[in-house]
């Protein structure tokens, strides 16, 4: 098992440089879907962005010892929170990272807090994170279903999509998803008709893509992900979805999806990401690395924002000095403003929203694109100050006891 | 060794690696291990004993975890009450589910027990109280008779135990009861129970209901000591589990389904790596003992020091008579 070599490799190294006066020991641990419907937009792809991270640092260099652990959550709660606890109780974890599926992701939350422990959510995308459960031991980095609402939903009302019906997968992301897009959909003048909720992971789409073609609203709204979208949007196609003249709103959604679905029917699809392997040199080169070590696929914004909330918790911890204190290292993560090769400058607000320019995409018809991976246009950027819900929407307890 | 002494012996050693296990290994761990062992003791009561294979036990267990967890979340019970009511409600469900199924045997019984449990993993999934996929979140350990604190991984796995050996015990009286014969007279052969008298349908009612209960015990347990109640407890695969773990170990053997729960939590824990090949391995493991130990790990225990007794008796009677060593080789 590769971790398992790692883990002898870096002992050796911890060995050697025990001597060191300013020897640091961390450990990660990376809980995600490896086998399910999110292990391509997350998976094996998160534990090499975490490694790429730690190395990028120079722990090695610094005499640092820092091991990576990695799990699969299976998407259940259950097997999540039983992976997490022992972590911390036995394995010495100081920080879970990445946790695609909300629902997971809440649990782990909890358990973190009540350990003084350190999480650093990538996958996970529901608001509430920093909202309702938020916690002063969780940093949010990527996304967050208010954000994806805000970003998409807005646009697909200003251009004329009023009328919505939902398809939403049916736990926590999905609820959460469903009820900020409403929100922004009613908040624009639109109108929501009706919404179902399909099981999660959905294997059959095609009564519910029917329901939704008898709602007979302008726009119809993913609120789901990863192979849940695929199987929609394909659905879809299947019964003309778009030929008929309404349209699809995939409300989150990730290059490794488009990938799945293919151009000739995801063209036109409209959403909001945090992060492009096209968008500059230092993407592209980082995604060529990240290709080589994954099968050929490109690194999703998930995997971008593990390895951008891996280096800047590892600068935190060399601030506070070491990695006990969860809450500690979590407060300087926010005092330093962040600075990475991938998302550049930003910050992390009181309440451990990470903030960040989002950007707006449409996919590509298929003679666009001129290569393997080459799916976005750029069709605008939401400025970092306006891109997630602001401090005082959240209902965070522990910020509103502070002011 | 009379029967009732090695029973008492097996059952002291398994007090005494209990009672010490939780300095040496991860206390959760083990409490997972007694609350399946709880739960297939129960499952095996019902058809270990009473020749009943239920096929939807999750219902029970899932439903105690579920009650359990809203009770102790929501109403803000203390943990030992909520356990209490959480059982209730699985001996309520064990009523109104073994009133209908007992009126079938064989398939029919498992099929018709399959039908009401996914019946209730519908109700999971879709009552606002359980909280759909996401479950019942964040469950409160509390402290116990409002002093001690069961956050102590210690103190709760104490607890645990305590609740084992309480539904370990019971169910071995159970089994050592009169009413234990009568269940298995019927087992072996229905039909003479009720020429002799017996009204076997309140027999099987009586037991599937003591079954659900405790299964409604261990997952009420496991709510507590997890802080999480999830559909995991109430699918069909919880309803497999138990019936492999209790084959495992051995069917109609006191101890079979601790050992049973032993091996397959273990393997779930120390294989988790492999996520969802852990499925494959049990299957493999399934077949290998459906194949080669038909009486599971205890079951073949036990013939296997039943046949090294009655060898042994056979080899004194031999000795005594001078006979030759022909003889002797046929008792092997």
């Amino acid at each position: 098992m590769v971790s398992r070599k790692l883990l002898y490799g870096l002992s050796a190294i911890a060995l050697m440089s025990a001597t060191s006066a300013h020897a640091i020991d961390v450990k990660l641990g990376v809980l995600t879907d490896m086998s399910g419907l999110y292990a391509d937009l997350t998976g094996q792809g998160s534990v090499w962005a975490t490694r790429k991270a730690i190395e990028d640092f120079g722990a090695e260099e610094k005499g640092w010892n820092v091991e990576v652990v990695f799990a699969d959550h299976q998407n259940r709660p259950d097997v999540g929170s039983t992976v997490v606890r022992q972590w911390f109780d036995t394995d010495d974890v100081d920080a879970v990272v990445d946790v695609p599926t909300s629902s997971v992701a809440l649990a782990v939350n909890e358990l973190t807090a009540d350990r003084n422990k350190v999480f650093l959510v990538s996958g996970a995308a529901t608001a509430d994170l920093t909202g309702s459960a938020c916690t002063p031991n969780t940093v949010h980095w990527t996304y967050d279903t208010w954000a994806l609402a805000n970003g998409t939903g807005r646009a697909i009302v200003e251009t004329g999509g009023e009328s919505w019906f939902f398809l939403t997968a049916d736990y926590a992301f999905g609820h959460a998803l469903e009820r900020d897009t409403s929100a922004v959909v009613e908040e624009f003048g639109g109108q929501v008709l009706g919404t179902v909720r399909h099981p999660f992971p959905g294997t059959d789409f095609s009564s519910f893509i029917l329901q939704a073609q008898g709602s007979g609203a302008q726009i119809i709204g993913l609120a789901n992900a990863g192979g849940d979208t695929v199987n929609a949007v394909n659905t879809a196609a299947e019964f003309g979805i778009v030929q008929a003249g309404q349209n699809l709103a995939a409300l989150l959604m990730f290059i490794t999806d488009v990938h799945a679905i293919g151009l000739e029917n995801a063209q036109g699809l409209i959403f909001t990401e945090a992060w492009y392997w096209d968008q500059n040199d230092v993407n592209r080169e980082f995604a060529a690395e990240f290709a080589e070590a994954n099968r050929g696929n490109k690194p999703t914004m998930i995997h971008a924002g593990v390895y951008s909330s891996v280096l800047h918790y590892l600068k935190a911890i060399e601030e506070v000095g070491s990695a006990e204190d969860g809450a500690a290292v979590v407060a300087a993560m926010k005092e330093i403003p962040t600075d990475d090769k991938l998302f550049g400058e930003g910050m992390i607000r009181e309440d451990g929203r990470k903030i960040h320019d989002m950007y707006l995409f449409e996919v590509k018809a298929p003679d666009e694109s001129t290569g393997d991976w080459d799916y976005y246009h750029q069709r605008a950027v939401i400025p970092a100050d306006g891109a997630f819900r602001p401090l005082e929407d959240g209902g965070c307890e522990f910020v509103a006891s502070a002011n | 060794m009379t029967m009732q002494n090695r029973t008492l012996i097996a059952f002291l050693a398994f007090m005494v690696i209990a009672i010490v296990a939780p300095f040496f290994l991860y206390p959760v761990y083990l409490m997972k291990i007694l609350c399946f062992a709880l739960f297939a003791c129960a499952f095996n009561l019902l058809l270990g004993y009473g020749g009943l294979l239920s096929f939807g036990h999750a219902m029970f267990f899932g439903g105690a975890s579920y009650f359990t967890g809203h009770i102790a979340k929501v109403w803000g019970w203390s943990p030992e009450l909520a356990i209490l009511a959480g059982t209730a409600c699985a001996a309520v469900l064990g009523l109104v589910a073994g009133f209908i199924a007992i009126r079938r045997v064989g398939i029919y019984f498992a099929m018709v027990t399959l039908a009401l449990a996914q019946m209730f993993f519908f109700f999971s999934l879709q009552a606002p109280f359980t909280g759909g996929e996401d479950g019942i979140q964040g469950i409160p350990r509390g402290h116990l008779f409002g002093i001690i604190n069961m956050r102590n991984d210690m103190a709760l796995y104490f607890f645990v135990l305590a609740i084992f050996t309480f539904g370990f015990l019971f169910i071995y009286r159970v089994i050592h009861s009169p009413f234990g014969q009568v269940l298995k007279a019927i087992r072996e052969n229905e039909p003479r129970a009720i020429s002799l008298g017996y009204k076997t349908d309140n027999y099987k009612l009586i037991t599937f209901v003591i079954s659900a209960t405790f299964a409604g015990l261990a997952g009420a347990t496991k709510a507590i000591v997890f802080q999480i109640a999830s559909l995991t407890d109430v699918m069909w695969q919880m309803s497999g589990e138990v019936v492999l773990m209790t084959l495992v170990g051995g069917m109609g053997t006191i101890f079979g389904p601790i050992v049973g729960s032993v091996v397959i939590v273990t393997m779930q824990n120390y294989l988790a790596g492999f996520g969802e090949w852990v499925l494959i391995i049990q299957g493999v493991v399934f077949v290998i003992v459906v194949l080669a130990f038909r009486k599971g790990i205890v079951g073949e225990l036990i013939a296997w020091y039943d046949r090294r007794e009655r060898r042994k008796q056979a080899g004194e009677e031999v000795e005594i008579v001078h006979a030759p060593a022909t003889a002797k080789a046929e008792h092997l």
